[in-house]
């Protein structure tokens, strides 16, 4: 299978753009097909995936894998077209894969206003690409290409199928990234200049020790910058509520299970392992600001009358543990972190996809105006309950292993950072933690609870469908799966988590 | 031999031809004024071959004579038209260069 | 069947899975299931019981050489093996003379076999059972009473709408409890607790369709997850503490051998007693409680009463070599745990005076109950708290499905108003709630005297008079609250509609069956017996030195005492109406004082209207505010600012300064020209003469600069 580890990821990331080609030549009218073509796309990329996950070399987590070397791309700035994953980058592309048939899925039937299925489609497989490849990119300028091309499409969703204010959520959300990225890639110049010309990553981890290390800090700034609005971290969150009540149903969702992965991941990827030195004295900053957010996020979610709003809202809350876990710079918090960004992919996506059903059922998301759910739509109501568990941190399921053992590294740190201040962080999350409980339980009673409002109580509200069931199932299934047995994922992450460690070992100590 | 006297005679000569083009009205005393500073330059480029011993100034004396001649009778004949069209010679009446 | 003791919570585990997705479809609607397999469980739990008291007694921990002890743990717990530090043989070193007040029997070694669950940062995280005596004894009695309770809920709940929901979530809480008290390690345990927090919450919000219900289902999880903040820190704590394990052998053996520093120590035993504080109801996170109470009548026995709300018990008892060394239980001092079962004591009796719904009054009798033992571990006297925990279990849940008896049959709860005089009518359901109420109040030969009196015992001899007392006091209070409800239910005039019966089978086999251990289970740790001690007590009580006192008739005879006049008092008040009556209209000071209780020392009215309406109003809002206006406000300023300096760069820059100069460069040539037209006169001798000045002018300066 030589020929396999060679394309595989050029495959896994370039397929949708085959589908989008194909789409361009299939007339607008013809739904049925370009649905299909749509659908069919994403299965082949993620057979790709599959392939992938069977080829992995699980003996080997640490290093790169299905790296074909580098091929010159744009020569005259040395950076090359350079690609490979690891046990760190292996399940969020296996997620992005996932997520994006089960959109394509739900979508089905549930084409927002202005419809235009071939537009959205089309626009979706973009996202696709951008997804697929900045998990896979090796090199920062191929890296930032991919970053920079998820905006585009997601800006297009929000602002076209978006709901009534999405003009001015798509220009914050588009503007805001793009204020990060700038800085970003001014990061990401400064590294090319001071560690030797170059913008491979692995090449990169080795070299950037050279640089001194106040300039370390101000790159490191930089790339806080750019990572940080994406995450999105306390205080460069306010784009996230916005553009998640204002985008469509499947927007919110990618954003939420997969965009949002990008910021941490270039952590984790690029700016920890090439400025070790830089991270240390960044952490205690990115780790007060994660239990910032943690804290600012929940009540947050505790003041929304509108639960997308609300769920966006725990989103802030939820990457502020994955953050934590990140500024803990130890194995187990940067393990927890990986599960948290998969955990919360999956279990906000779900809860996305509630909220959008929920709107699309009763027309609204106000929460004052719902209630009765499980009277009206006994199964929708469950599944809701279900996933606000699992976003509460609920042992047995996916959340708690993003969050406990987020707080249980917070106890001890790296070394060369400060004991005290991350045990109180790690007090404070707790506390962060029966917070989610209130805010999710609060917007369970007012939704689930009771019986139906007036206003809805004659209507005939249909439970889960046939489109939703076959979307649904595959996420709950691993939400449950993930939560009993987190080797699955742990196992894979752990020793690329621990290749990233090294690199500050070195560093820090012991 | 000294230059300076002819370097004078032929400055004092020029000074001549530009007071008679810029202030005379008459265009017949104006083209007189320019073959003054025509032979001005003559006597300037005869001396100049003397003094450095070539016959290259007297050539270039020659073809200033003869081209100096030519431009007289186009010269003439501009004034003789003028005349012929306006009654007078008076070059402070043709402004016929204003666009 | 020790070995195999993850059997035991998987089938309830089975159990769930199946009656969530085919019990519908069954013509019992599911409770076919619910039974079959608890009952499953139970008999694999007797068999397990069995195994461990016919276990070889033969087993001698290391103690007295602590330290010794703490390496064996740290190296066991680096071994890639299954057992745990237990299986280290360790040659008795003797008892030094110097520790013991007591003599180290050899105990029942306990089964231990994990699994790797998973690794992180190349650290093994395990899962598995931990068999001995504490954890066979609790899973006999979760998986016994959950089956009674099984049984109990197939007539009870009959007609009810989520039938088959109910059974569901009662298999699942019984698996909950099962996997906490087998687990091998605090995460293991983390996961049976928090999977309770998540069953009591929907057996208490079962009929959500009131709000009252569903308030109370989360204000139990709320509050309940409030402590958990303490267990989360707490277990993260001694996860480092004990060397990178969860594996609770260790963490205890580590605790006692007093490597780690006393701090840590401190810090970890004030966490994990926040936690026990939420899940055990204890003051002042006791509120939750008797609002849960708002859940069916079966739940509250089983969830309410019986299992769950000791599980905090369970963890002190579980972990007790990190109380005990975080707090100096040892040596004699007032130490908070012990501190709050006391004051929990006292306060939670008092209430239960006041109530009149009979679940209310049993439920702060079960906070005041748990109060004990959580008073008799902070004392120091670790097999009494779980010999009461043992025996609780029994009467607690008898009166439970006593009062759902009577509600079955009477329609109501109030005891003022839907009962008394069910003697007749209901003569089952009475005497075995007498028993359990005599049990409770500790009246020789039941269940409660025999444990209640070896708390005191316990109290006293390890030095701690000032509990003694409140066991005392506590005692005599339980009596006669108890002969006040006893009384309103069962004796005068039926005050009610309706006609009450007696309930079928169903109902009155468990009581009976409830009834009968209530009697019993005292004898089995009573003096010249006590097995339970034998069988329960585990390496780390041996480690701890936990001290042993002998039973004394005296204190027994007052114990006695103080019950039987709780009961006198109680009749001579409520029956015979003696005594001063209608205080509380006379005197302020009365009056005052019945107010606080009827407003159960508003401790609910901080917590949901201050604290919880606080943080989700004012609070929530104005972070909210703080956010739309300030965070936002900053970066819609910013876009703002942006806007006005792309308004002002467009029309003062762009359209006046640089398009300005294009158009000026235009309109100054057009002008310039026209200024220069006068120049212009066509006279060539003017011209001529502007050709001489130029060149004069720039020959001279020629001549000057050059």
């Amino acid at each position: 299978m030589d020929w396999f580890d060679s394309w595989a990821l050029t495959l896994a990331t370039f397929l949708p753009v085959v589908g989008i080609v194909v789409l361009a030549f299939v007339p607008r009218a013809q739904e049925q097909l370009i649905k299909t073509v749509a659908l069919v796309t994403t299965i082949v990329t993620a057979a790709v995936g599959v392939g992938i996950l069977l080829n992995f070399d699980y003996g080997a987590k640490g290093v790169l894998q299905f790296d074909p070397g580098k091929k010159t791309w744009i020569d005259a700035i040395g950076s090359n077209y350079h690609v490979g994953i690891d046990g760190i980058s292996l399940p969020l592309l296996v997620l992005s894969m996932f997520i994006s048939i089960l959109c394509v899925i739900y979508s089905w039937d549930h084409f927002p206003e202005p419809h235009n299925p071939k537009a959205f489609l089309m626009l979706m497989l973009v996202l696709e690409v951008g997804m697929n490849g900045t998990f896979v990119a090796q090199d920062l300028i191929l890296f930032f290409v991919f970053f920079e091309l998820v905006l585009l499409p997601m800006y297009f969703m929000i602002g076209v199928w978006g709901g009534p204010n999405r003009q001015y959520a798509s220009i914050k959300f588009f503007l805001f990234t793009l204020f990060g990225s700038a800085l970003m890639i001014l990061g990401f110049l400064a590294l090319f200049f001071k560690a030797g010309n170059t913008f491979d990553i692995p090449t990169l981890i080795e070299q950037a020790g050279n640089i001194p290390h106040n300039t370390q800090l101000w790159i490191f700034g930089g790339l806080f910058m750019g990572f940080a609005i994406k995450v999105p971290m306390f205080p460069f969150h306010t784009w996230l509520p916005d553009a998640h009540t204002e985008a469509p149903t499947v927007g919110s969702v990618i954003l939420a299970a997969v965009l949002l992965k990008l910021g941490t991941y270039g952590f984790i990827r690029i700016a920890i392992p090439i400025l070790p030195e830089a991270a240390i004295t960044w952490a205690p900053i990115i780790g007060g600001l994660a239990v910032v957010g943690i804290i600012y996020g929940a009540l947050g979610c505790l003041a929304q009358k509108d639960m997308k709003r609300l769920i966006a809202f725990s989103s802030v809350a939820h990457m502020g543990f994955v953050m934590l876990g990140i500024a803990t710079l130890t194995d187990f918090g940067i393990n927890a972190a990986v599960f948290g960004m998969v955990a919360h992919g999956l279990i906000t996506g779900m809860l996305f996809f509630c909220a959008g059903s929920i709107q699309e059922r009763f027309g609204t998301r106000e929460l004052a105006r719902l209630g009765g759910l499980l009277v009206q739509a006994p199964k929708l109501g469950w599944i809701l309950g279900f996933c606000a568990m699992a976003s509460l941190g609920l042992p047995g399921l996916a959340g708690f292993w993003g969050e406990f053992p987020a707080i249980l590294s917070a106890y001890q740190p790296a070394a060369g950072l400060s004991e005290p201040l991350f045990r109180f962080y790690m007090v404070v999350a707790s506390v962060g933690t029966v917070f989610a409980a209130g805010y999710l339980l609060w917007m369970y009673q007012r939704t689930a609870f009771g019986t139906p409002k007036e206003e809805f109580a004659k209507e005939h509200i249909h439970d889960v469908h046939g489109p939703e069931w076959l979307a649904w199932a595959p996420m709950l299934a691993l939400i449950f799966v993930l939560g009993v047995y987190p080797r699955f994922l742990f196992g894979v992450t752990d020793e690329a988590v621990q290749t990233v460690t090294a690199a500050f070992r070195a560093v820090g100590g012991p | 031999m000294y230059l300076n006297q002819f370097l004078l005679l032929a400055a004092f000569l020029f000074c001549v031809g530009v007071y008679g083009v810029l202030a005379r009205k008459n265009g017949v005393l104006v083209l007189m004024s320019v073959e003054l500073i025509l032979n001005a330059v003559n006597v300037n480029l005869v001396a100049f071959g003397a003094f450095h011993n070539t016959v290259v100034g007297q050539v270039f004396a020659l073809f200033v004579i003869a081209i100096a001649a030519a431009e007289v009778g186009v010269g003439l004949a501009i004034v003789l038209l003028i005349y012929r069209n306006k009654q007078s010679i008076d070059l402070s009446e043709v402004d016929l260069m204003k666009g | 069947m020790l070995r195999n003791a993850f059997l035991i919570p998987l089938l309830p585990v089975i159990s769930f899975a199946l009656i969530l997705f085919f019990g519908k479809r069954l013509p019992g609607k599911g409770h076919e299931i619910g039974v079959l397999f608890v009952g499953g469980a139970f008999v694999l739990s007797a068999i397990c019981a069995a195994q461990w008291i016919s276990r070889p007694a033969d087993y001698l921990p290391p103690t007295g050489h602590a330290e010794a002890a703490a390496v064996e743990g740290a190296h066991a717990a680096e071994q890639a093996s299954t057992e745990a530090a237990t299986d280290e043989e360790h040659p008795a070193d003797g008892e030094p003379a110097a520790e013991g007040e007591h003599e180290v029997e050899p105990i029942r070694k306990a089964e231990v076999r994990e699994v790797v669950w998973f690794e992180t940062g190349g650290v093994e995280i395990k899962a598995g059972t931990r068999m001995d005596g504490l954890s066979v004894m609790l899973v006999f009695v979760v998986s016994m009473i959950s089956l009674l309770v099984h049984i109990f809920s197939t007539n009870y709940m009959h007609d009810d709408r989520r039938y088959t929901h109910f059974f569901a979530a009662l298999s699942l809480f019984t698996a909950g409890m099962l996997v906490m008290v087998t687990s091998s390690n605090t995460l293991q345990l983390l996961f049976g607790w928090e999977m309770m927090g998540l069953c009591s919450f929907m057996l208490i919000g079962h009929w959500w369709e009131e709000k009252n219900n569903s308030d109370a289902a989360l204000k139990a999880f709320f509050t309940t997850r409030t402590g958990d903040i303490g267990l989360l820190v707490g277990i993260s704590i001694l996860f480092f503490a004990a060397g990178h394990t969860f594996d609770t052998e260790t963490i205890n053996q580590t605790a006692l051998s007093g490597t780690i520093s006393s701090g840590v120590l401190v810090a970890a035993a004030a966490a994990l007693l926040c936690a026990v504080v939420g899940k055990s109801a204890q003051f002042p996170l006791h509120t939750w409680l008797p609002d849960a109470m708002a859940g069916p009548t079966p739940v509250s026995a089983l969830i309410h009463a019986a299992t769950m709300v000791v599980a905090g018990v369970y963890l002190i008892a579980r972990l007790y070599g990190v109380f005990w060394a975080g707090f100096h239980i040892g040596d004699g001092g007032i130490n908070p745990v012990a501190l709050i079962g006391g004051v929990t004591v006292i306060i939670a009796a008092l209430l239960a005076f006041v109530q009149n719904d009979i679940k209310k009054v049993l439920a702060y009798s079960t906070v005041s109950q748990l109060g004990y033992m959580v008073m008799a571990l902070g004392v120091g006297a670790w097999t009494a708290g779980i010999f009461h925990l043992f025996t609780h279990a029994f009467f607690k849940g008898l009166l439970f499905l006593g009062a759902g008896s009577v509600s079955h049959s009477v329609h109501s709860f109030d005891m003022k108003k839907g009962m008394g005089g069910l003697k007749k009518t209901m003569p089952v359901t009475f005497w075995t709630f007498l028993i359990g109420s005599v049990a409770l109040a500790g009246v020789p030969p039941l269940a409660g005297f025999w444990s209640k009196d070896e708390i005191l015992v316990g109290a006293s001899g390890n030095g701690y008079p000032i509990f003694l007392v409140i066991g005392l006091i506590g005692a005599f209070m339980t009596a006669c609250y108890m002969t006040r409800c006893v009384y309103l239910t069962f004796f005068g005039e039926f005050r009610g509609h309706g006609h009450p019966h007696e309930s079928p089978k169903a109902i009155t086999g468990p009581l009976v069956v409830l009834a009968g251990f209530s009697i019993l289970a005292g004898f089995l740790n009573a003096p010249g017996i006590e097995l339970f001690s034998k069988w329960t007590e585990n390496t780390t009580v041996l480690a701890a030195g936990v001290a042993h006192h002998e039973f004394s008739i005296g204190l027994a005879v007052v114990g006695t005492l103080m019950g039987v006049l709780g009961i006198a008092t109680g009749f001579a008040y409520y029956v015979r109406n003696l005594g001063p009556h209608r205080l509380t209209q006379r005197n302020q000071a009365a009056l005052t004082g019945y107010k606080i209780l009827e407003n159960k020392y508003y401790l609910d009215r901080l917590y949901t209207d201050m604290v919880v309406g606080g943080l989700k109003g004012p609070v929530a809002r104005a972070t909210y505010w703080v956010n739309q206006n300030i965070i936002d406000g900053v970066l819609n300023g910013t876009a703002a600012v942006s806007k006005a300096v792309a308004n002002f760069t467009y029309s003062v820059l762009d359209q006046k300064l640089v398009d300005g100069l294009v158009n000026g460069a235009g309109a100054g040539a057009e002008e310039g020209g026209s200024a220069l037209r006068v120049l212009q006169t066509g006279r060539v001798q003017q011209y001529a003469a502007f050709l001489f000045g130029a060149v004069v002018l720039m020959g001279g300066a020629l001549v000057l600069f050059v």
